[in-house]
């Protein structure tokens, strides 16, 4: 099996809070992040697709197809968005690299034909980053 | 909350401090032709950075495996507090008798962050340099090498 990995970057903003919390409360969990007007990050998005490489071609999965399929499922919901308001599949989640990252699991997975998703890893800062993998890929985290 | 994906968060950390690889079961002239110039006698030091993947439920009430606070206060009083601005040789019990190689960091740095009481730790990175990292997933933590 071999690994490829594709690399994007987008700008949202967000913001942290609970509905069903107090001000109070969700000001001593979320910290800055649930003030009112929100913030943004640079987040940087790798996803890693497994496969064996086509005979023919010598690829898992043709760039130019993943490219597109990041920037449809990807960019084009999320680049230079609030990720509260504007990302229907968010609605009503708070909107941290963990969620975010497997909302992305979520879009991509089905539309990935050939290979399949092996992880996702979303930056939302150099450090800080939520990665997402199928359940029992024991060896996922060494990639 | 979907069990067929497993969700870990990760976070970097970083430390400076100075190192030796010597060891006293080798002589003089064996330390000298293993560890090279890392065996310069009045040791040497490195910005290392550490990260640090738990895994867990996100909770939906917070979206978080962790709240992130309480993630850096542990790590800050378990690792960096002892480690930074230190000589790992001299100031870190863990390495009076076991050389600082940055493979057995990893393993020091896993059983002290290991009993993270809110996840569960899946992974100890450390990047001794840019061009240098090791990764420590806790296998045969009982039996470490000495």
């Amino acid at each position: 099996m071999v690994l490829l990995t594709r690399k994007i970057e987008f700008s949202a903003s967000h913001r942290y809070h609970n509905p069903n919390l107090s001000a109070e409360e969700n000001r001593r969990i979320f910290g800055k992040c649930n003030n009112p007007h929100g913030h943004g990050h640079n987040y940087t998005l790798q996803v890693t697709i497994e496969g064996e490489p086509d005979p023919v071609t010598g690829m898992v999965l043709d760039l130019k197809e993943l490219k597109e399929i990041l920037e449809r499922e990807v960019m084009q919901r999320m680049d230079h968005r609030h990720l509260n308001y504007e990302v229907a599949e968010l609605a009503g989640q708070i909107p941290t690299c963990e969620n975010i990252a497997r909302v992305i699991w979520h879009l991509l997975e089905p539309k990935i034909t050939q290979g399949r998703l092996h992880r996702v890893r979303l930056y939302e800062s150099p450090d800080l980053f939520a990665d997402c993998y199928r359940n029992g890929a024991n060896e996922a985290g060494k990639s | 909350m979907s069990r067929a994906l497993k969700i870990e968060l990760g976070r970097r950390y970083r430390f400076s401090a100075s190192h030796r690889l010597h060891s006293s079961q080798l002589s003089e002239e064996e330390n000298r032709r293993v560890f090279g110039k890392c065996n310069n006698p009045h040791g040497h030091g490195h910005n290392y950075v550490v990260e640090v993947s738990m895994s867990g439920d996100v909770d939906p009430a917070t979206g978080m495996i962790a709240n992130l606070a309480d993630l850096d206060t542990f790590v800050e009083c378990q690792v960096l507090e002892e480690f930074d601005h230190k000589s790992l040789n001299k100031d870190v019990a863990a390495f009076r008798e076991k050389v600082p190689t940055t493979e057995n960091l990893c393993i020091e740095i896993f059983r002290r962050l290991k009993s993270f009481p809110k996840a569960k730790l899946e992974r100890i990175r450390v990047e001794e340099t840019g061009n240098n990292s090791f990764e420590y997933t806790g296998e045969n933590l009982e039996g470490n090498r000495p």
